[in-house]
């Protein structure tokens, strides 16, 4: 059921793939996700023009086609940005767009002309990996083997100009010569990558599979090494589908596949994902909330000098809070053992006793420092101390008490309670 | 003593237009000396010129009597914090290891010995508890530090620092100056951009006044008098200013073709 040539396409899918997100981390980082695109498109008419010249598609000629195109678009872009004051994004449309309209114009010549060939020539725009020859097969594999050892090689060279280029120079490392290089790297990319996606999709293969990579860690070699990944389950992913499916095309599934993997990256990452975020929305708001139900207690402990206990309702009424998750909190109070439930309400233990005595310091602490360290007047500093009693830590603590000399009063004239001991 | 700094008649542009006019001065070895001005005075110009990061349109540099290219290694830079993107994907090591990197060592893997100095390096501005921490994770100050760090563990014997103590707190503030004065100690040279003249004159021995022109270079206490300081914060030159305009509109060259540098001989 696995015969050769399927083995042999999804292996050659995958080394594809995973070389052109390899390369594409940089542009990614530089924040130049759209110079991939730009050059993409651009190889068009050095891809046909190869074809023409070549009378067929012999990869070399192809190659040489695309590396010179892409090399001149690169170049005329830089061109463009540094003797006139175009933006940046208006040089890159430039010539992108001039590039493709003439690839076009060349691939309608081709085909009026009716060289019988141009179906091969038709997947350099959306991509048909089932249509690869062997002899492509073993050329572009070796490329993306020569990518792969071209990024290990600069590996010092690109991290260091993508994340600071002055310093690169200031050392004295031969800027020109690494920037040359991932040129070159890019354009092969490209040309590697428009095998299995074509031209227009090209930009999701350099780009996608980094920033679903960036989602999950922050460390540049395991971001290289995931990219690679993200590209490749989604080559297989999609070579697999369009093989499967009648008359499907490769690259648009692919990209789909990649694109799966990026927005699902954005919603599950850690920390900075939509979902994390989501979390700790929820878990502030929750801390909020049982941080006030304590200090509520501990306030009228305070105001009654001896233990109280108070219902559901009555701390509703006291605080003009809402029943919404009340029950809840209360509940997880009780489990934590931070109150107890008695006949006529709830009532704290030593231990919420504390919690809720740290809630009311910070609170008054805080009051404290915005009149004396922000001169803000006493009647304005209540909303405020609201929030910053459940974000201050116990470190800032320990530098708000060491900073207002161990104050006793809050500004209202309130003692500050610390932990006896 | 010798001169660790040499500036001839040095005039940048950016855009075509002029921000330093025909600066001229030396600066000595061992000492730690303020590039003080205003801003938009062209410090970082002057700075990012002796590094070679931009071209001068006449002038030249050179330090220790050579040009920068035969004395590279013995020179440091730290670039503004603000220059780059922290949310770059690196840790704490990552970044200071990068003061490692060197021509001829670009295509090598990073050796025992280059951990062991970037371990040096980031144990002098107590940071090694944060070696492995992500840099996007630091405070400004930490971040400050991670970036001297990086240029002691180039090992260097003069440092160009721009603007080091810019939103810093005032402990990494005190460690910075702390470390500035052991390098000094040992010898080295350190040139600092410095926008803040209520400090200058407490952290520098030497001051460069600038304002798109030099106003005065020299020892501090000869460089920090009232008179001195009114003409380089007084605004700047309306003539130049104007003649700066009417260069960068016209884009005319500041030089005539067949102009000839005084080259320094070697």
């Amino acid at each position: 059921m696995f015969d050769l040539v399927l083995i042999k396409v999804l292996f050659g899918t995958l080394l594809l793939a995973s070389s052109s997100a390899v390369v594409g981390v940089f542009s990614f980082l530089k924040g130049e996700s759209l110079v991939g695109d730009a050059i993409a498109h651009a190889l068009l008419p050095g891809v046909v023009l190869a074809f023409i010249l070549g009378e067929g598609r012999h990869p070399g000629y192809l190659i040489i086609g695309a590396l010179t195109a892409g090399l001149i678009a690169h170049y005329g872009i830089a061109f463009i940005e540094q003797r006139t004051k175009l933006k940046s994004d208006t040089a890159v449309s430039l010539v992108l767009s001039t590039f493709f309209g003439f690839g076009i114009l060349l691939m309608s010549y081709v085909q009026r002309t009716g060289q019988g060939q141009q179906a091969g020539l038709e997947r350099f725009l959306l991509g048909k990996a089932a249509a690869i020859t062997m002899m492509d097969l073993y050329v572009f594999m070796g490329l993306a083997l020569l990518l792969l050892l071209g990024v290990a090689l600069f590996y010092k060279g690109f991290q260091l100009m993508t994340f600071n280029e002055d310093f690169a120079a200031a050392i004295g490392l031969p800027t020109g010569l690494i920037r040359f290089a991932f040129t070159v790297l890019t354009v092969l990319a490209v040309t590697v990558g428009i095998q299995t996606v074509g031209v227009v999709l090209m930009a999701a293969l350099l780009i996608t599979p980094s920033a679903a990579a960036r989602s999950w860690t922050s460390s540049l070699p395991r971001m290289l090494l995931l990219a690679a990944l993200f590209a490749s389950a989604a080559a297989l992913g999609g070579t697999f589908i369009s093989a499967t499916l009648p008359k499907m095309p490769t690259g648009p599934w692919i990209v789909l596949v990649l694109g799966f993997f990026g927005f699902s990256s954005l919603i599950l990452a850690p920390e900075k994902g939509w979902l994390a975020r989501r979390k700790r929305a929820t878990s502030n708001r929750n801390k909020t909330q049982r941080e006030n139900l304590l200090k509520l207690l501990y306030g009228a402990e305070e105001r009654a000098g001896e233990p109280v206990a108070m219902t559901a309702d009555a701390m509703v009424d006291a605080r003009e809070a809402h029943y919404e998750g009340l029950t809840m909190t209360l509940r997880n109070l009780k489990k934590e053992f931070l109150v107890v439930e008695r006949p006529d309400g709830f009532a704290l233990t030593d231990m919420g006793r504390s919690e809720g005595r740290r809630v009311v310091r910070l609170h008054r602490l805080w009051e404290l420092y915005l009149t004396e360290r922000l001169g803000m007047a006493a009647d304005h500093i209540h909303p405020q101390a609201e929030t910053m009693e459940h974000v201050i830590t116990p470190e800032i603590e320990a530098l708000i008490v060491k900073e207002l000399g161990n104050p006793e009063v809050d500004p209202h004239q309130s003692p500050i309670p610390y932990e006896e001991d | 003593m010798g001169k660790s700094i040499e500036v001839h008649n040095l005039t940048v542009s950016y855009h075509s237009k002029p921000v330093l006019w025909d600066v001229d001065f030396e600066l000595p070895k061992g000492k730690i000396i303020g590039v003080v001005g205003p801003n938009g005075s062209g410090k970082t110009t002057m700075l990012k010129t002796v590094m070679g990061l931009m071209k001068p349109d006449s002038g030249y540099t050179e330090i220790f009597g050579q040009p920068l290219d035969k004395v590279r290694e013995r020179v440091s830079y730290v670039p503004q914090r603000e220059s780059v993107d922290w949310d770059f994907p690196a840790d704490v090591m990552d970044v200071v290891l990068m003061g490692r990197y060197r021509k001829n060592n670009l295509f090598k893997r990073i050796t025992k010995e280059d951990r062991r100095i970037a371990t040096e390096a980031l144990e002098k501005v107590n940071l090694l508890e944060f070696a492995d921490r992500q840099i996007s994770q630091l405070s400004g100050g930490q971040q400050q530090r991670v970036f001297i760090a990086r240029s002691l563990a180039q090992q260097a014997d003069i440092y160009l620092m721009d603007e080091p103590f810019v939103g810093v707190d005032a402990a990494t503030e005190d460690a910075i100056l702390k470390l500035l004065r052991d390098m000094k100690n040992e010898g080295k040279t350190v040139v600092i951009v410095h926008h803040d003249l209520q400090t200058a004159n407490e952290y520098f021995d030497w001051i460069v006044l600038l304002n798109t022109r030099l106003v005065a270079a020299g020892p501090k206490e000869q460089v920090f008098t009232k008179e001195l300081l009114q003409e380089a914060y007084g605004g700047r030159l309306t003539v130049l200013s104007k003649l700066g305009d009417l260069i960068s509109d016209t884009e005319f060259p500041l030089r005539e073709p067949d102009f000839k540098e005084d080259q320094p001989q070697d």
